[in-house]
């Protein structure tokens, strides 16, 4: 089975993290690729972006994330495994989920998969 | 003693009595109706208001007989409220049979939990529910306070137990204590579950609910011993959790990082409990003949023997390895041994044994392996090696003092 693994950071409480955790995020992103995970993508701050919607063919743009929360959408990486116990254990590897939270998702299955 | 001591001793002494009754009147109920979720609901109430009373009025003289008469009055309560419903009745008659029988003698309630421990542990049940549901049932712990420790969401958890006690009636799994032949296997499985639930509460430190599951589970121990005195796997078992336990505290240092055992201080090792586990392990093996547990418990008493100053017996200990080995096939075991042959045979030979564990698919993030190959292979002097290890180490841990440990010892490496 194919996991996203969807990083919500809180801000406030990475940014008070020490130095020592860019290391063991190296660390478990060498463990991460030779598990065959996808490092996937650190985003840039939820303050930088945009959200768009389109109401009756109109776009409405907000400054910043879709919904003001204390955690919020930092990144995700994606691993291949049996179920979602063994995905749990990923996340809880990941030193994000010191910082926030990892939500756990099933890829939907493509067809010939 | 203060206010808030005394309280909280008389907390965990009513809790400790509540626990036992409510195994046993659970076990007792089940047995004979075969419907442990039914059992369950008939006594939680009961159970759940003697831990409120019982450490503010005292334990009562026949806690047995009072959780019967909460639980009768509930249970009666339940039947009037649904009176109008006629499905399950019979059921429930049963039950109020049941619960009015041993209230006119609790005196005389059967203890019928080893029973109910190979109910649960019965090869109709998944092997990875077999220790949560011999937690709920005997123990009365909640499913989230049990997901906790197993990594899994509370809700899922809590289904998982309600499938496997459907399981437990629709399969009809016996609730009985195997015959003689059957016996030691059987027991094998009841013993596995009850030592899964004492390593979830071994490695995950640092997190209080699974300190308490290995408190659980060294209870659970005690109980099979006492119920089945003449297995000497049962005792072996119970010792090797004592040997481990007795070194809790000295797994970590006062600024909180790992500590590996040979660096453990002494000093902080429960000399009681050791002695305790020496007096079970010496029984066990004058019990018969030598399981898997009781050898682990061996290496564990080799491994406590530097407290009285012996530090040259690692070649009974890979000895002791080599057994373990034999017996059991697991790589867990190869990883082990091959850590303690490098103090006989060297570092080098250690890493060569560890090769032929590379190809097993499970080591992929076994962070032990990488933890153990990452420490020989600098002992070796590998120091590449050793640096791409430990950082698989690190990375796969989830236990923040032992990240800090093994990124200390990175640095280290790039130091020396």
């Amino acid at each position: 089975m194919q996991f996203i693994m969807l990083i919500h950071h809180d801000d406030a409480a990475l940014a008070k993290a020490p130095p020592a955790l860019w290391g063991e995020y190296a660390a478990f992103n060498e463990a991460l690729a030779k598990a065959g995970g996808t490092p996937g993508l650190r985003l840039d701050h939820a303050s930088k972006g945009r959200s768009v919607t389109l109401r009756n063919g109109t776009p409405e743009l907000l400054d910043g994330p879709y919904a003001d929360t204390k955690e919020q959408f930092a990144g995700y990486f994606m691993i291949d495994l049996p179920d979602i116990d063994a995905a749990v254990q990923w996340a809880a590897r990941c030193p994000s989920a010191q910082y926030g939270t990892i939500e756990v998702r099933p890829i939907w299955p493509t067809r010939g998969q | 003693m203060a206010n808030s001591a005394i309280a909280s001793a008389a907390h965990e002494t009513a809790e400790l009595v509540a626990r036992s009754s409510y195994g046993r009147l659970l076990a007792f109920l089940a047995a004979r109706t075969r419907d442990v979720a039914g059992a369950e609901d008939a006594l939680a109430e009961a159970f759940a208001s003697a831990l409120q009373s019982w450490p503010v009025d005292g334990v009562p003289d026949n806690p047995d007989a009072w959780l019967l008469t909460v639980a009768r009055r509930r249970q009666t309560d339940a039947i009037r409220r649904r009176q109008t419903r006629t499905a399950g009745e019979a059921h429930i008659e049963l039950m109020m049979d049941e619960l009015n029988q041993a209230a006119a003698n609790a005196d005389a309630i059967a203890d019928r939990r080893l029973a109910l421990m190979f109910a649960c542990a019965h090869p109709a049940i998944e092997p990875g529910m077999r220790a949560p549901l011999i937690l709920q049932t005997i123990l009365g712990l909640t499913a989230s306070a049990i997901a906790a420790a197993f990594l899994i969401p509370p809700a899922t958890m809590g289904q998982r137990l309600v499938r496997a006690k459907a399981r437990i009636k629709e399969a009809g799994v016996p609730f009985a204590v195997p015959e003689r032949a059957d016996l030691a296997d059987r027991l094998d499985a009841v013993l596995e579950a009850i030592y899964a639930a004492y390593a979830k509460g071994w490695t995950e430190i640092g997190d209080s609910t699974a300190d308490r599951l290995a408190d659980e589970a060294i209870w659970l121990g005690r109980l099979v011993v006492s119920l089945l005195p003449e297995e000497p796997e049962a005792k072996g078992m119970l010792a090797l959790m004592l040997y481990t336990e007795a070194r809790r505290q000295a797994r970590r240092d006062a600024e909180g990082s790992y500590v590996p055992l040979q660096e453990q201080d002494i000093a902080r090792w429960d000399l009681g409990q050791i002695d305790s586990a020496e007096v079970l392990l010496h029984a066990a093996n004058r019990g018969g003949p030598t399981g898997r547990y009781q050898i682990e418990a061996a290496i564990q008493s080799a491994h406590c023997a530097r407290r009285l100053g012996n530090t040259s017996n690692w070649p009974s200990i890979v000895a002791l390895y080599d057994a373990l080995l034999h017996l059991t096939q697991s790589p867990v075991v190869a990883l082990n041994r091959a850590a303690v042959l490098a103090e006989t045979a060297g570092a080098d030979a250690a890493l060569a044994c560890l090769d032929g564990l590379a190809g097993d698919r499970r080591m992929a993030d076994y962070q032990p392996y990488w933890a153990a190959k990452g420490h020989l292979a600098a002992r070796a002097g590998r120091r590449a090696d050793a640096h791409a290890a430990l950082t698989l180490a690190m990375g796969l841990a989830t236990d923040d003092a032992v990240r800090r440990y093994l990124a200390q010892q990175i640095r280290q490496l790039q130091d020396g």
